[in-house]
């Protein structure tokens, strides 16, 4: 079987794993920005409790992905809550750069910026939304392509728990030898992350203060 | 040596013209203050200190008033307490110890959004905002306070002419200036809601020469329309002469003493001597150059 011959029979399947694909790391990078930009800016804010939130961010890093499915595995009902469970651990992995970057990004911004605005009567909440928010931005938005990258990467491993995805197609071409099966979910997920790191880079550099 | 005569003259017309003695009497105040009490002093230091969390005095015992539309300048070294001193005023820092009162009333006891508000503050650095043009910058207070948009629009205009920067520059970033437009900016961001009190941190310190002494004559025939009550800081002791009302010399945390620009150059005090001394000796130095 030759490859035109390939993706003609099953463009119709990699193109839905594909979304699949897409879904999961959409919803969990959403999920991650919702939980872990909030907790930057409160830990740029609260010195205290920035060694702890980062710490903790940094050993959920630090497991194995394969480990972490694996640890899911025995869960009971597996079946119709894998997916969910999958979205979940891509979400632990995104909360690391972006807690990280908007961390560093707001505690960037000039503080002779904050002192002016401070100066003049700006209260938290307008500092906040209207110089610090806008400031840190560009490198907030590259944490958000570090967590998209890393996501496009993982949500292959998702399969392993019966999650979908374009791993799919990879640990079916493992099982059973097949280079094609193999690269028809390898592919589409390289290009996925090379699509992600360009178009983010680009809107980053865009939005780059000047 | 003509130099020096000439800036003596200026100095003695200009304290001539003070509206207020160097030694203003309390009795009077407490006079003009039963009238109106606006009247008296517009910020007054009551032994204030400060320390940091450490521990580390910064400032201690300090006392003085400033009066409405005089131009006090705080000069002194760096690490002297001069900035301190003026975060003091706009309670960017609050006094361990003692009491400051702007208009009236203990700044610690003030809405401090609503005091910052009626405060122009100019820092060095400047402090635009590069993400705004300089419009957004000029406006942020009038439109933090809600006025409309095309009376801020108005005034920010007015304000750009003011501080004499072209109005085609409205529409341009920090960034897309020089270095003396920015602090011209600075200056019309400060006077945008039509402060009474204005606190300038060094505020010409990082210009030339030449465009300092731009911005310190705008200052001038700013001062003279406008009657700011004003709180300079500086270490250079030609600004301070030219600019102030009265000179604060500031040395270690302490306020050393409180002179006119006039008495400045004739005092006993030591330190105010060996200030007045190192300044002579640039002029005379290149005068003695020029003879010999």
């Amino acid at each position: 079987m030759n490859w035109s011959h390939f993706i003609a029979q099953n463009y119709a399947q990699i193109l839905e794993l594909t979304i699949e694909h897409l879904w999961m790391v959409g919803i969990s990078t959403l999920l991650a920005a919702l939980i872990g930009i909030p907790l930057g800016i409160l830990i740029a804010h609260v010195p205290i409790l920035n060694k702890p939130v980062l710490t903790t961010a940094n050993v959920i890093q630090t497991i194995p992905s394969l480990a972490l499915f694996g640890f899911l595995l025995p869960v009971p009902g597996l079946g119709d809550r894998a997916e969910r469970l999958a979205i979940l651990a891509l979400t632990l992995y995104a909360l690391l750069p972006l807690i990280r970057n908007t961390y560093t990004g707001i505690r960037g911004v000039d503080s002779a910026v904050l002192e002016a605005g401070r100066g003049m009567g700006m209260t938290n909440g307008q500092l906040l939304f209207q110089v610090e928010l806008p400031l840190a931005l560009s490198v907030i938005l590259s944490g958000v392509r570090v967590a998209v990258v890393i996501s496009v990467g993982l949500a292959t491993i998702a399969a392993a728990i019966g999650a979908g995805g374009l791993g799919e197609l990879i640990f079916r071409g493992l099982a059973m030898v097949n280079n094609l099966l193999i690269l028809a979910g390898a592919i589409p997920a390289a290009f996925l992350a090379l699509l992600a790191d360009f178009s983010l880079g680009w809107l980053e550099r865009r939005l780059r203060p000047r | 040596m003509a130099a020096w005569m000439t800036l003596r003259t200026q100095v003695t017309a200009r304290s001539g013209a003070s509206s207020l003695p160097a030694s203003h009497s309390t009795s009077v105040c407490l006079a003009e203050m039963d009238r109106d009490p606006h009247n008296g002093p517009t910020i007054q230091f009551r032994n204030v200190s400060y320390a940091l969390p450490t521990g580390q005095l910064i400032l201690s015992g300090i006392n003085f008033d400033v009066f409405p539309g005089e131009t006090l300048v705080l000069l002194g070294r760096s690490g002297s307490g001069k900035t301190t001193t003026l975060k003091l005023i706009n309670r960017l820092l609050s006094p361990t110890a003692g009491e400051v009162r702007v208009e009236g009333s203990a700044a610690t006891q003030e809405d401090v959004v609503r005091l910052r508000r009626r405060i122009g503050y100019v820092i060095q650095e400047v402090g635009l905002f590069p993400h705004f043009t300089v419009e957004r910058n000029v406006g942020l207070v009038p439109r933090i306070e809600g006025w409309p948009e095309e009376k801020i629009r108005r005034r920010t205009q007015e304000l750009l002419q003011m501080v004499g920067l072209e109005p085609t520059l409205a529409s341009r970033y920090p960034h897309q200036l020089s270095g003396g437009q920015r602090q011209r900016v600075g200056v019309a961001r400060a006077l945008a809601a039509d402060p009474a009190i204005l606190l300038m941190d060094e505020p010409f310190g990082a210009l030339d020469p030449l465009t300092r002494n731009e911005l310190q004559h705008q200052f001038l025939s700013l001062q003279q329309r406008f009657h700011k009550t004003v709180v300079f800081v500086t270490h250079d002791l030609n600004e301070a002469l030219r600019l102030g009302s009265r000179i604060a010399l500031m040395e270690l945390g302490k306020l050393v003493t409180i002179l006119s620009p006039e008495e400045f150059l004739h005092s006993s005090d030591p330190l105010a001597a060996a200030y007045v001394q190192a300044f002579r000796s640039g002029l005379d130095s290149a005068a003695n150059r020029g003879t010999s």
